[in-house]
């Protein structure tokens, strides 16, 4: 029933989502919460370059970002991001530029909402205790920011995995990709489909399940 | 100045420090600025005649874009239409006492949740392919509108749920009270007052179906908005930098119009006294909605 599977590298084009999520995860994870601090902070030209960055990458489509980065970034300006590679590795990490520089805009605001929820207590506390800002932020809000927003987080890294199937427009054959090479060789259409939706869940799932559990196990009790 | 409970009105130290920062900032913006700026003038992106066409003429607006962004509205416009009824038959079915209503629609939302949007248009597309006999721009419009419908009504279930979940338990107990069916206590209490609570949500997904429309563009040849960029270069010198940027700015001027009103009127309801003042957060990307409860009145809040 599944032959239609042979020759295929199924597992391979997996394999790739779960690189491309991987590494964006943390690339977005890491300027997400630079921007959040930002935004937060007490230099006003950083807390409107924080704003506008946020307000310019949530309203322009993935798609656009993406497409961009091969047509753009790499056809026309040459930019390849490190030396080497063929033209499938340069898309990847374009791809993978792409999908960081996108989704860090969702993580500085998830985590935004997180420092809301800390009491102002805390960091009134703080700053009694003569800590400056940066201390404050390291040491008394972020911890309790990031144990708050486990949740929001882990949406976000579900939408980014999903969101990994748009490199498929610059043709990283990651899972998208494959399936619509297969569909068109293949006369097995919802056989296909059912394989790729099970995939997915198969990544998504677990991810939900498993940070849910997280964020209440590390949810500050108030 | 903003005050913030996060650091301290700043003394003089600190006010020179904050220049300090703001100049080295500065400076690596201005840095990066030129960079962007000598690699486009070394690829002549920023010549004139590149740029020339969208001010001087009509007709890249004529021949390219406005059938693009026609497209591009078109298709969100009827997968919202379609959507938006289909989310709350499963949001209200996901609610229900009945097991076997409560099942399916529970299944359905979270399996279309769980699958990405471009996925379910691949597979559109292919079965309308292979099923019907549709010409092909409208299969396109249609597969697009179809995998867009599938993923956004398993949000809006999720939001029509959430909103409904809102409401304090004192209005389906004081529905019951006087004697209302669990229909009744649906459409004249429940519904008509989450309806409000959902709103902002609900403008905030419209953002995420205009997004996603690009996606049509991008894999399947949908002749949308984005899918202009490729002829329009082509034919006017390889503007691909030019052509990206008029693009981004009406995809942007569309969007921001939208989350600008989707945020006004979260503010607008929840300082409304006609409602709870419940309302369900702006799902920003991927389904991310949160219920939230009336803020706290305290005076002067001061948080970031």
């Amino acid at each position: 029933m599944f032959d239609f599977l042979e020759g295929y590298d199924l597992l391979g084009a997996f394999w790739v989502t779960v690189k491309l999520t991987v590494y964006s995860a943390l690339g977005s994870l890491i300027w997400g919460t630079l921007l959040a601090g930002m935004r937060v902070g007490p230099v006003p030209l950083m807390r409107g370059f924080g704003t506008a960055y946020v307000n310019i990458i949530r309203n322009i489509p993935l798609t656009v970002i993406i497409v961009f980065a091969s047509l753009g970034l790499f056809q026309t300006l040459q930019v390849k991001l490190g030396g080497g590679g063929d033209f499938e590795v340069i898309n990847f990490r374009l791809a993978v530029l792409a999908l960081a520089l996108y989704t860090a805009a969702f993580v500085c605001e998830a985590l935004r909402s997180g420092i809301n929820t800390v009491p102002a207590g805390q960091a009134e506390a703080a700053r009694a205790l003569g800590l400056s800002f940066t201390q404050v932020l390291r040491l008394v809000i972020l911890p309790q920011a990031f144990r708050a927003v486990v949740n929001p987080l882990a949406n976000v890294l579900i939408a980014l995995t999903k969101n990994t199937t748009v490199a498929a427009a610059i043709g990283v054959v990651e899972a998208a990709y494959l399936m619509k090479d297969m569909i068109e060789a293949e006369a097995q259409l919802i056989l296909i489909s059912a394989v790729f939706a099970f995939g997915f869940i198969c990544l998504t799932l677990p991810t939900g399940l498993l940070l849910g559990w997280v964020s209440k196990k590390v949810a500050v009790k108030r | 100045m903003t005050t913030s409970v996060l650091f301290d009105a700043q003394g003089p130290r600190a006010k020179q420090r904050n220049i300090l920062y703001t100049v080295v900032f500065v400076a690596a913006l201005a840095a990066a600025a030129w960079w962007v700026f000598s690699s486009l003038a070394e690829k002549h992106q920023l010549d004139w005649v590149k740029w020339e066409p969208f001010f001087t003429s009509p007709q890249p607006w004529e021949t390219y874009i406005w059938p693009g962004l026609q497209n591009t509205l078109k298709a969100a416009f009827f997968a919202l239409l379609i959507a938006l009824p289909l989310g709350a038959l499963f949001g209200i079915g996901r609610l229900s006492d009945h097991r076997w209503m409560r099942m399916p629609s529970g299944v359905v939302v979270e399996f279309f949740r769980a699958i990405p949007v471009l996925i379910l248009m691949i597979t559109a597309n292919a079965a309308y392919a292979e099923f019907t006999n549709l010409a092909t721009e409208d299969r396109l419009l249609y597969a697009v509108v179809t995998g867009l419908v599938l993923y956004n009504a398993s949000v809006l279930a999720e939001i029509v749920r959430a909103g409904i979940l809102s409401l304090p338990r004192g209005q389906t107990d004081a529905a019951k009270a006087i004697g209302m069916r669990k229909g009744q206590t649906m459409r004249y209490v429940l519904l008509p007052q989450s309806v409000t609570a959902m709103l902002p949500a609900i403008v905030s997904q419209i953002v995420v179906i205009v997004k996603d429309t690009a996606l049509g563009g991008a894999v399947l040849t949908f002749p949308e908005l984005l899918a202009s960029v490729r002829p329009m270069s082509a034919n006017y010198g390889a503007n691909t930098i030019a052509c990206f940027t008029i693009i981004a700015l009406i995809y942007m001027a569309l969007n921001f119009a939208l989350t600008s009103f989707a945020s006004w009127l979260e503010g607008r309801l929840r300082r409304g006294k006609k409602s709870t003042g419940a309302v369900v957060g702006a799902a920003p990307d991927g389904g991310l909605e949160i219920v939230e409860a009336p803020p706290v009145k305290t005076g002067g809040t001061d948080k970031v």
